[in-house]
Formats: structure tokens, sequence, C-alpha cells
């Protein structure tokens, strides 16, 4: 009765704020215009001068010469291939890794489930390009695996040869893609689901195959197909392990050595921004109409069982080797940062802290860029974040909604296309008032980065902002705010632990990314740590200080992630019950 | 087709250190269509997610036809449930979902497809096979996940508060279908309900539960005429109660104290006689629509026992009005069927209610 009448009386009130926000006010313009002005210059335009070389004679005609010449040629040939190769058999691998570790912690209730759930994602803390050499001391031709076999059992196994070496770094960097996307839709499931099935008689493998698979496909699919672009995109892994005959790594030859205006740069860009958006749409595409997170408001999830003490060591086993594997890049680059000697010998012959101090000597600007970097694409990336968030939710701005398309495009542009865009769209533009060249600053690079970052900020602004009930602002109006001051003084506090979480991960994800970086670092004095450790680990020597730099930025992001997740927890912990009240 | 006893003899279940079911014994007749009530809690779900075999039990028995099924897994037992949420599986359409247990039986296609074709037929959903559930109302969700059960023809159907997810209309219109469903083909029938209404309409018989423990079973009017408990009176139905302490037994009454009303002599059973003591506490509990309202000085029927109330507050509902009357310093509901013309009591006004002994039950402790 009480509830009933209260929702009445709330109704009309509601609708009438609906048409308020109607009218659009100048400051919403505002806002909308400077937020697609960025998009624009630093997104749309330079990736769209690519398109436009990339399909331009030298007369400014159209023309489809540049992919011809492509494709004709043996090298380019056999480089799409190998990329296309590549991507596939790592989302492949990734899937094997992933899938039974997802399944074991949906459905066992044992200990190892948080292990996996919290060691599963350490990969993804790392870039792969920073593991692949030390992987190659451990699983390589000589290093520690193939030595012990081939001492007690007289053989070797060519992992980290040519492009098997690619996909097996790929694999375990991004596996935790697929367990993430898997793990929450598995857990959606609601445990009728499953129940049904046995009640009609359906069992074992059956079961796993004819309804849990498919209701958990979805993550699957989306996870899978993120592993794809991010491996097809890769230019750091195959540039260390010196696969150049793939896509990025021929872009990024071609741009260095032939130039800027060397048409197959271009061509190979249009090429990886292609099949990002192929994947994409190929994924959503499978997720269209397949909301298949069934679980119900006070349903249970699928029921989990207990192990057999056999069944459990065996779980055990299992994991462990996983995780064992998943985690030898980390091992391996923490044991090559104390090695003074570590060649042909399964560990290192002799420890040592030098490469430390070497760091902190020569890089030490190195890491002071990344947190600079960083740290204002990041912040940066929330105040676009909130900005877009809160227009599109809360304002009738025309065509608010592109503002959201155009920033999420940005996820289907590899970071080595929007360095060359930069680089061609600004070349010979000088920053206001002096001689210096934009492309030749970091500000280019902070740009690249926020550009690059601002759909994870984004998304997280949005689901923040989602959360917070419109009443809460209708309330701070009625008592006399303004549409700024409650902005200020209601939501953006509220919206706190979403704006910390989107922050840190652009942060974080930042400070490991390389392929946009490469591409527009121009002195060694405006480096930051990613490109550093990659300068590192081109020379034998270099290994150990390129080491002990992956570790800092291995601490520093681990850091950052930890501590955001604690905000998070804490903050999301205090809002609960008024969560339960909307 | 050949109909089922279930029963469960001295079932024991507990979580842990938790009991959630104490001693359940029950047997149900072949062809029966029963009810299990209770609150939330109470274990009625997870007597039927026993007997479907999602639960273990501990210790008793749980017998088809005399037959131990205790240790069969849920897949053996061809036993049908359709569960609250439906579970309808969303990758699949509407006549795969219901085709799936046929699968599993490895029947082949022929017979599936005329199965599947006379089920949906059934339920009235011909032309919904291509669907996907998604596209479905919750009626004709609910009418998927009946047909997807009654295809592979189970021994026994359990329905898990079957029609807590539809609108008021269509529960009341769902409730007779699926009960002449149930006539048609003649399976034992269980189903799990917080809802005494839905329970009194469509069960045989039903057994209330409460904290794990069956209070009483029997048939929808057994239970409300005569609980045997305070528990049960109060859960089937609105029940009345006056708390008052016995004076004096004599041959074929008792005299209770009622406070605020003073000395009441009720005629009683000989077994309401055996059960009390003098100076015991006990409660008289009798329906709302079984009292007599009159105006304070009205000229008083002897069959009735009557005691001075002063009237709270009134709710029209309808075919009657529910007064809540004062009664000393405990509060009655009294219903007092409605016609036009009749004039209605104003709160605050003084007013007699009258008892029947013979529709009063007691209860002591």
């Amino acid at each position: 009765m009480r509830d009933s009448s209260v929702a009445a009386v709330a109704g009309p009130q509601r609708a009438g704020l609906g048409l308020r926000l109607g009218d659009v006010s100048p400051g919403v313009w505002l806002a909308g215009g400077l937020v697609l002005a960025f998009l624009l210059l630093f997104l749309v335009l330079p990736v769209g001068r690519v398109f436009i070389t990339a399909f331009l004679d030298v007369d400014n005609s159209f023309t489809l010469a540049h992919f011809s010449a492509f494709f004709s040629q043996t090298l380019m040939r056999e480089a799409f291939l190998n990329s296309l190769y590549v991507a596939v058999m790592s989302a492949l691998f990734a899937a094997l890794i992933a899938v039974p570790l997802a399944y074991f912690t949906v459905r066992f209730d044992f200990r190892g489930a948080i292990l996996i759930q919290t060691l599963g994602v350490l990969p993804l803390i790392m870039p792969p390009f920073v593991g692949a050499v030390a992987l190659q001391l451990i699983f390589g031709r000589s290093g520690s695996l193939n030595l012990l076999l081939q001492e007690w059992f007289g053989f070797t196994l060519p992992i980290m040869e040519g492009l098997n070496g690619v996909i097996f770094v790929e694999a375990i960097h991004y596996f935790p893609f697929i367990l993430m996307n898997l793990t929450v839709a598995l857990r959606n499931i609601d445990g009728a689901m499953e129940e049904a099935a046995m009640n009609l008689g359906c069992k074992g493998w059956r079961l796993f195959w004819r309804v849990i698979f498919p209701l958990g496909l979805p993550g699957f699919v989306a996870g899978a197909s993120l592993v794809f672009v991010k491996v097809f995109d890769d230019l750091g892994t195959p540039l260390v392990m010196g696969q150049t005959n793939m896509l990025a790594p021929q872009a990024y030859l071609r741009i260095t050595q032939v130039g800027l205006e060397d048409p197959m740069g271009y061509v190979i860009s249009v090429i990886m921004i292609g099949f990002s958006i192929l994947a994409m749409a190929i994924s959503a595409q499978a997720l269209r109409g397949r909301d298949f997170s069934t679980l119900q408001k006070g349903g249970a999830s699928i029921q989990k069982r207990r192990l057999t003490p056999l069944g459990g060591f065996m779980a055990y086993a299992w994991i462990v080797l996983i995780l064992l594997i998943t985690l030898s890049p980390h091992i391996g680059v923490l044991l090559l940062s104390f090695a003074k000697v570590w060649s042909f010998s399964p560990l290192p012959d002799a420890y040592t802290l030098e490469h430390y101090a070497t760091v902190f000597q020569d890089s030490s600007g190195m890491i002071r860029n990344t947190l600079i970097y960083c740290g204002l694409a990041a912040g940066l990336d929330v105040v676009l974040g909130v900005t877009i968030a809160y227009l599109i939710l809360r304002t009738r701005l025309p065509a608010r909604q592109w503002l959201d398309w155009i920033s999420t495009a940005s996820l289907a542009v590899p970071g080595i296309v929007l360095a060359i865009g930069f680089m061609r769209l600004f070349k010979g533009v000088t920053l206001p008032g002096t001689e210096v060249l934009i492309t030749g600053t970091w500000v280019a690079i902070m740009l690249a980065y926020a550009v690059r970052r601002l759909p994870y900020a984004l998304r997280s602004c949005m689901a923040a902002l989602q959360q917070v009930h419109i009443s809460l602002e209708e309330a701070a109006e009625s008592l006399g705010a303004t549409k700024m001051r409650t902005i200020r003084r209601v939501v953006v506090p509220l919206m706190a632990g979403g704006i910390l979480a989107g922050f840190v991960t652009s942060f974080i994800t930042a400070a490991v990314e390389l392929s946009a970086t490469i591409l527009l670092v121009s002195a060694e004095s405006q480096a930051p740590m990613s490109y550093g450790i990659y300068l590192y680990m081109q020379s034998v020597a270099g290994r150990g200080p390129g080491a002990a730099l992956g570790v800092l930025a291995i601490a520093v992001v681990a850091l950052g992630t930890y501590l955001s997740h604690r905000f998070v927890e804490r903050t999301s912990a205090l809002r609960a019950p008024s969560k339960e009240h909307s | 087709m050949k109909k089922v006893r279930v029963q469960c003899q001295n079932i024991e279940l507990s979580y842990g250190s938790t009991p959630v079911l104490k001693d359940v014994s029950l047997d149900i007749e072949p062809g029966e269509f029963f009810a299990l009530l209770g609150p939330s809690g109470s274990g009625k779900s997870t007597l039927l997610r026993l007997i479907a075999g999602f639960n273990r039990h501990q210790r008793g028995q749980l017998l088809l036809d005399g037959v131990d099924i205790s240790r069969q897994e849920p897949w053996q037992r061809n036993i049908g449930m359709v569960f609250q949420s439906y579970a309808l599986w969303p990758h699949m359409t509407v006549w795969d979902n219901v085709a799936f247990g046929l699968v599993e039986r490895k029947l082949d296609k022929a017979t599936i497809k005329a199965k599947v074709g006379a089920a949906l037929e059934l339920v009235g959903l011909s032309a919904f096979g291509e669907r996907r559930p998604n596209q479905l109302s919750g009626g004709q969700q609910q009418r998927v996940a009946l047909a997807r059960t009654i295809v592979i023809e189970p021994q026994v159907l359990l329905l898990d508060e079957p029609l807590s997810n539809l609108d008021k209309t269509l529960r009341v219109q769902m409730r007779q279908e699926l009960l002449s469903l149930q006539r048609r083909l003649g399976i034992t029938t269980i189903f799990v309900t917080h809802d005494q209404e839905e329970a009194m309409t469509t069960a045989d018989r039903m057994a209330v539960l409460e904290q794990g423990v069956v209070q009483q079973v029997g048939a929808p009017a057994t239970l409300y005429d005569y609980p045997v408990n305070a528990f049960v009176a109060n859960f089937v139905g609105t029940m009345n109660t006056l708390q008052g302490t016995v004076r004096a037994r004599h041959a074929d009454s008792l005299v209770v104290d009622v406070a605020g009303v003073g000395d009441l002599q009720i005629p009683v059973s000989a077994e309401v006689l055996r059960r009390t003591a003098e100076q015991q506490t006990v409660r008289l509990s009798f329906r709302p629509h079984t009292l007599r309202v009159d105006v304070a000085d009205a000229r008083q029927d002897a069959r009735y026992l009557w005691m001075p109330g002063t009237v709270e507050a009134s709710e029209f509902l309808g075919e009657f009005t529910r007064y809540r009357v004062r009664v000393g310093e405990q509060r009655l509901s009294v219903d007092q069927p409605h016609f036009a013309g009749l004039s209605s009591f104003v709160p605050g006004g003084a007013v007699s209610l009258g008892l029947e002994p013979t529709q009063m039950r007691f209860f002591t402790a």
C-alpha cells in the first residue's frame, strides 16, 4: 500500500525533470564541443589521415594500387598470413589455458579457486615483450627447460622457435582476458539451468557441452576476440623476439627505415584496423541478443561441488603446472634482474644487485617520465570520461551517443597506427609560440596514451554514473544546488570509486604501452620506462638492467592495482545499503 | 500412465550443523496433487529438491512405489521438475528446450518430433517452437517449462513455486490450467508454495512445514478448520487469538479469564478438557468471519459468548468489512459480510463481539 503511493508521487516528478533535461544548456553544448574537438583532433583526424594516405595516389586521386602492391610482395603476404596465424593460434592456446581454469573456479569448492583468480590476472600487468627475453632463457633452445630435458631425456622442445615463440608468449600473457570474461559469464548462470538439464537426464561432459559452455559462450567469445585483437596489433613482442615478418613490425620498419612517405606503412595500418574492427564486429554479432546472464535476484549460481581427494590432487597439479607456466615470465624477469650471468644454464650462476643500481643511476628519468605521462593521460581520460558519461546519461545533447562510439572506436586503433597518424597529421606543426615540433615532444606521447586508454576510463565512469540514482541529484537540486554544484558535491563524490578505477586502469595500461611509444619517442631524455625496457632488451648486456626496470614497472602497476582495488572495495561497501534502497 | 506413490520416511537433512529437515515423513498418494506449504526458510524447497535428487538427506528413506531411490543421481530418477525461474536455456529454441530430455534419452528423431509436437500442442504453444525463450511472455515461458518436463513422461512432477513469477490474473488462470493438466495426465504432483491461497485452491492434500518440521498434513479444509497448532492456524488463513488463563474446569466447559474481558464460560469437548489444567495459559483461536459484531446494547443471542470491544479501524474489502476491534489489551480482526444498505461501525464506537464456541480452537503453550 505505502510503496505504491510513494511510487505514484515520484512518477510525475521524474517525468517533470526529464522534460527539463530536454533543454540543452550552453554549458552542455560547450562541454560536448570540447570533447568532440579533442576526439576529432587526436583520434578521428590522425586515423582518417592514415586511411586517406593509404588510398591516395601521388597525384592525390583515389587508388587501390598500394593495396595491390602490398599483396604482390611475398614478404608482405607472408607478414599478413603470419600475423593472422599467430593471432588465431594465440587465441586458441589462451583458450586451452583459460577454459579449464574458469570451469574449475566456478564448479568446485576448493581453495585453488582464489589462487587462480588472483594469480591468473598477474600476466596482464606485465606486457608480453618484457617477459619475452626471460622466456627465451627458460623455454628457449638453450633455456632452462630444454637444458634439463636434454640432460635427462635427450630431447628438446622447440617452444620458442620462430612464430611458436610469439604464440607461446602472447597466449600466456593474454589468456586472462578469456579467463575473466568466461568466469563472470559462468558465474552468472542460474544454477537452475544446470539442474533442469540434470533433471532431464543430462550429466557430465554432455552437461558441459550442451548447457554450461553454450551459456558461457558470450563471455568466451568476448575474451577470445580481445585476445585476437591484442595479438594481431602487438608490436613489442615480435620486435623483441626478432620476428619481423609480421604486420606490426613491418609497419614500424617501413616508417622508421623507409620514411613517413612510404605507403606500405599506411596499407598495413588500414589492414590492422580492418581486422580489429572485424574481430570486434564478429564478437558483437555473436553476443547480440544473447545476454545469457540468467541469474535472477535471489537465485543461486551453479552449485559448487566438493572435489574427491584424488580429484583435488589432480586439479591442484594441473593448476600449479599452468600457473607455473603463466608466471614463468615474471619469475624469469625477476631472476634475470638479479642474475650476474645467465647463459646456457637452468638458473643464473651468480646473483647481484648491480642492475638495479644501474637502472636507478641511468634511468630514473624514465621512471619519472612514465609517472608524468601516464598520470596526465589518465587524468585527462577521467575528465573526458566523466564528461562524456554525464552528457550521455544525464543530458539530451543531440547525437551525444556519438561521443561514446568515437571514444570506444579507439579500441580498434593499434598504438602504432595512432602514432603514424600523429606523425603524419602534425608533420611540421609546432607548439604555439615556439619552434618545437609537436611530434618531437612528450606531449604527443601523452596524448596518444590518453586517446588509446580513454575507452577504459569511459566504461568505468559510465558504470559509476549509472549506479548513481537520479533522485540523489534531484534531491540536491531541490535543496537549491545548481547543476555544476550538484555535479561537484554529489555526482563526482558518488562516482569516486569508478573514477579511480578508470584512472588506474588507464594509468597501468599506459605505463606498459610500447607500440605508440616506440614511434613517438624522439629523444632518450623523454623516453618512458616501457621504451627503456625495450632499448635495454636489445643487447645482451642490457638484459639485466632491462629486467630490473621491468620489475620496477610491474611493482608500480601492481601497487596501483592493489590500492585502487582496496579503495573501490571500501567505497562500494560504504555505498551498499543505499544501493539496496534504490 | 502408471501412478506412483511417493513416501518420505524419517528424512533428516542438515547443512553442516544447521538442521534443515527434521524427521520428515510424508505419504503422497498415487496421482495426488500435493502441496508443500510454508514460510521461506521452512525447508519446503529443500524437500522438493531432495526428491529431485539435488539435495542429499543424511538419514531416512525416499521411496518411489516402495523402492528407495535415495542413492540415485538426479539424471537417473525420471522425476520431472519445473523450476521457479523456469530455467529455460536461452541458447536454445523453444522446440530444442522441449526436445532436450528426449535427446538425452537417445530416442529416434521421428519419435522426438512427434512427442515434442504433442507436448507443445498440450500447452497451446505449437506455433512457438522456433522462438527463443526470451521472446515469450512469462505465462508462455511457464508453459514451455511445463512442456519440457512432462514430455519425458516423468514418474513424478515437481513444481517449485510455479506461479510466483506471474502477475495476479495470470496466476489464477495458470493455476486452473495446471490443475486440469495434472488431472488429465494423472501424474503424482508435488508443488511448493508459500501462498496458502494457491495451496488451498489446487491441492488435494497439503503439508505445512515450519523450521524443517512437518506441522500438519491433510486436506485444505481440514487444515483450515482443525489446525493442530497455533502455527498452522495462523499460516493457513487469518486467525484471531485471545490469551487467557484457565480458572476452573467443569464437566463440559472451561472457565477462562481473558484479560480485559473477564471470565468466559466456554463449552468444550472432552478432548480439550483432557489437555488443559487449571491456571494454565491457553490461547483461544477463531477466524475473523466466525465472529458476530453488533451494536454494544443489542439484544444478545445466547448461542454466542459476548464480549465488549472498541472499533479501532475498518477496511472495506467489498465482500466484507474487516474491523479491528480492541478487546481489553488484545486486538481482534472481525469480518462482517457486506450488503448494500448495511450500516458500518465507525472507529471509536463501542461494539459487542459474539464468539461461537464450536468455531473456537484451543491451543496450549
